[in-house]
């Protein structure tokens, strides 16, 4: 055991340079035990990186690590799990064909080095672990059939199986609702209280401040702010992570008598969501707010024939949509930017311009050859107009930030002129300088006469773009509520009634 | 030097070098002879040929492995066609028949390649699967048309597309610089070849780029047929006959011409150069190892090893496939931020 003045975890001069790019360039802290520290920073400052050096999955160039009291140049993973330092990723790594009990208490199981698994022992470990945590799961479940929330309190209870010192959570709230947050944000307490420490990496910038003691801002791969929770406000937090302020602008009012452009009548799916029916007027941004599991992106996907609704029709410019068919959704003039740019939106290993251009192939076709070059230079003009930060267009998409990344799914729609958008989760996983950016684009889309539709769980960010705002609960709109004159708790409150 | 290994084409170009050189150096009078080389410049082109085949598919992160099947069947039809029609004929009869032979044969691959496009992209079959087993579907047709015996008997001007020059260079291989040259400009030059790279990239996002997968699908296994039935063709002109079960090799060769020319097989990633200079090494080292006496079936051995081998020094440059465990998955159901250095 360690003096209880000596920290568990203390980093130094941590340093890691990836192909000439320093992605960590001398960065220090320490996390004491039953501590919460926050890891704030914007997407490429260099979160990740000191998350997977912790975790032993990166060899940092320069660093002196000192855990319990022990020194290394560098973890190996055994050494870091070892040492009870225990990583929980967005996407969990559990087993999802495995009980709750299997996926909590196998590895503690392995690592003891028993050959023969004995299912009474994983079920006792499993049981009193919930416990420890104060939540009631039931151990026979399997993992695939349950919510988000409770697959993450299985992967924090496999972490404290394991004995964990120090959980590390990459941004753990990215898919729960306020209520799963609330309930999650009370275990961190709990655990801190039991001696873990807890590292706690997120961008939303409010939960940060809540639940952690400590704070210390990447940016750059720099440390470029540390100091105790109390320190910090939303404003100077943006700024750190920045480097600048960051103000957002309110939507500028709709004009009155503005053309009916979408008219959605009865749109139903089993399953999916029910009944619904909303108008779109050109150059209005309508906000779809819901919970994951609400129907919200079954809708977005309908709207745009990825999947085939039940019954309901859909017009746009008063002319009925074929329903079921993306092609003559794409075609009506509907452009949809998908919610996960990584596996729906981008082709990661193709250049910045063919995922641009891949959305124009017919309009620069000259009989069966193609326009290349006319191509190109229509996707870099529409690169240049949303201001994509891409040294070279013909790079891989991939190497781009998420806000970049963004604007590149926005440019293959908008080269196409469509009607109207359906953005789902426009800015999910986009940091806080490139998210105001974003909204001042769909501002200035909407501004242009574009019909928009944000679907979306980031409340402020829906209260900072939408004229008006549906609330999806259970597949069904529940509340058409005014954009500027609600307030977030308000909006909130109604999410989860 | 170091840019140049970092692609694998650049790899591949002083593989096929050093191959070259090694041929020459062991077996001196007999490679560099004239007789080999023009004995190689028609030896290949048949498998090159299903190897551009392979490639257009593997593109997609399909693959065709019933293009043997397709090219005997092919073969087989015109076969027959001039056995029971062009024997005797002479003159503008004969070239008559022979180019309706050819259409017919060309027509069969596009049927046959339509039938795989259709379970791959209609019925959502696994591409190996579905291939595996039309390929047995068309060798069986093969079969029964012939009850397994050779086709034989064809007019002179049959043996022109296999065993003819033109100023001096093979049919064959100028048949496969068109075709090679041809792919490689629709890869580059067309929306299609286009959308084949970026399907194969990432299909689901293809599909929510308003990219008409079903159809593009459909016609990138409809050339690979087409493909492979020319290359009957070729095989059934070189033997003066046509049998269901000719080039069974091929198969295994195509595959490893395509993958160790750089093709990822999980798609997306292709070009036409590597492909040929994986052609020119395999038969650099097909004619060498027969120079040096090596047995026809430790040649296979050679080759199943190689295709694994270069699967494994490529693997590095597949997205899709690492060597070493990556800590994060690939981003599953939730989503992820950015790409983060």
């Amino acid at each position: 055991m360690t003096a209880a003045d000596e920290p568990l975890i203390v980093m130094r001069g941590v340093t890691k340079t990836y192909a000439g790019i320093r992605a960590l360039d001398g960065v220090g802290f320490a996390i004491r035990e039953g501590e919460a520290v926050s890891l704030a920073g914007e997407n490429g400052s260099g979160k990740s990186t000191l998350i997977k050096i912790l975790a032993g999955a990166e060899e940092p160039d320069e660093a002196s690590i000192t855990v319990a009291g022990e020194s290394f140049a560098r973890l190996t993973p055994r050494q870091s799990a070892g040492a009870g330092i225990m990583v929980i990723f967005q996407d969990f790594s559990l087993f999802p064909n495995l009980s709750v009990a299997e996926n909590i208490g196998f590895s503690a199981e392995l690592h003891a080095g028993h050959r023969l698994v004995d299912r009474g022992r994983v079920r006792a470990l499993a049981a009193r672990t919930l416990e420890r945590v104060g939540v009631d799961i039931p151990l026979d479940a399997r993992v695939e059939t349950l919510s988000v929330a409770h697959k993450q309190l299985v992967a924090i209870c496999r972490a404290l199986a394991s004995d964990a010192r120090l959980i590390i959570m990459d941004e753990p709230t990215t898919a729960l609702t306020e209520r799963e947050v609330r309930v999650l944000l009370g275990i961190i307490r709990r655990l801190k209280a039991d001696g873990v420490a807890v590292l706690f990496v997120s961008h939303k910038l409010a939960e940060v401040l809540e639940v952690c003691e400590h704070v210390v801002v990447l940016r750059n791969g720099r440390k470029v702010a540390e100091g105790p929770a109390g320190e910090f406000d939303a404003a100077s937090l943006a700024r750190h992570m920045t480097g600048r302020d960051v103000a957002e602008a309110l939507p500028s009012p709709l004009a009155d008598g503005a053309p009916r452009l979408l008219e959605v009548r009865g749109l139903s799916k089993a399953g999916a969501f029910a009944d619904i029916g909303f108008e779109l007027h050109a150059g209005e941004v309508l906000g779809i707010a819901g919970l994951l599991g609400s129907g919200r992106t079954p809708l977005a996907k309908a709207l745009f024939g990825l999947v085939a609704p039940d019954a309901g029709r859909v017009t746009l410019d008063g002319r009925e949509v074929p329903l079921g068919d993306p092609l003559a959704a794409a075609a009506a003039g509907i452009g949809y930017v998908p919610e996960d740019r990584l596996t729906e939106g981008l082709f990661l290993t193709q250049s910045i311009l063919r995922n641009v251009g891949i959305g124009r192939l017919e309009a620069h076709a000259q009989g069966p050859l193609l326009d290349v070059a006319g191509l190109w230079r229509e996707a870099e003009e529409w690169l240049r107009r949303l201001a994509v930060k891409a040294p070279d267009p013909a790079a891989p998409v991939r190497s781009l930030s998420g806000g970049n990344q963004q604007r590149v799914v926005l440019a293959r729609w908008l080269a196409r002129g469509p009607r109207m958008l359906l953005l789902n989760g426009p800015t999910v996983g986009v940091d806080v300088g490139s998210k105001a950016e974003i909204h001042g684009i769909i501002r200035d889309l909407a501004g242009r006469g574009l019909g928009v539709v944000v679907i979306s769980d980031d409340l402020p960010e829906l209260l900072a773009t939408c004229h008006r705002i549906l609330v999806m609960k259970e597949g069904r709109i529940t509340d058409d509520l005014p954009g500027t004159a609600t307030s977030e708790a308000d909006l909130a409150h109604r999410l989860a009634s | 030097m170091k840019r140049l290994l970092a692609a694998p084409e650049g790899r591949l170009a002083v593989i096929t070098l050093v191959i070259f050189a090694g041929m020459s150096f062991l077996a001196p009078d007999r490679f560099l002879s004239v007789q080999n080389v023009t004995s190689m410049a028609f030896q290949f082109p048949e498998f090159a040929i299903l190897a551009l085949a392979m490639t257009i598919t593997m593109l997609t992160g399909g693959i065709d492995l019933s293009v043997v099947g397709i090219a005997n069947l092919s073969a087989i039809v015109a076969a027959l066609i001039l056995t029971r029609f062009a024997t005797g004929t002479t003159g503008t009869d004969a070239v008559l028949w022979l180019a309706l032979a050819l259409a017919a044969a060309g027509g069969i691959g596009l049927v046959a390649g339509l039938f795989n496009g259709v379970a791959v992209a209609v019925f959502g079959l696994p591409a190996i699967l579905a291939t595996l087993g039309s390929g047995l579907i068309f060798t069986g047709i093969a079969i029964a048309l012939t009850g397994g015996s050779a086709v034989m008997g064809f007019p002179a001007a049959a043996a022109w597309l296999g065993n003819a020059t033109l100023a001096g260079v093979p049919v064959p291989l100028l048949l496969f610089a068109l075709l090679a040259g041809g792919l490689a400009f629709v890869l580059a030059r067309t929306g299609f070849g286009l959308k084949v790279q970026m399907y194969g990239t990432n299909p689901l996002a293809a599909h929510f780029a308003g990219v008409d997968v079903t159809r593009l699908l459909i016609r990138v296994y409809a050339v690979s047929g087409v493909l492979a039935a020319i290359a009957g063709l070729v095989v059934m002109s070189r033997a003066n006959s046509a049998k269901a079960d000719y080039g069974s090799s091929y198969l295994l060769l195509a595959v490893l011409i395509a993958v160790l020319g750089g093709v990822n097989p999980y798609g997306g990633y292709g070009r036409v150069v590597g492909v040929v200079l994986a052609v020119l090494s395999m038969q650099f080292l097909s004619s060498g190892l027969n120079m040096l006496g090596v047995s026809n079936f430790a040649r296979e051995l050679i080759w199943g090893a190689l295709l694994l081998v270069v699967m494994v020094v490529n693997a590095g440059s597949w997205p899709r496939l690492r060597a070493r465990p990556r800590v994060r998955a690939e981003p599953g159901l939730q989503p992820s931020p950015g790409t983060e250095t």
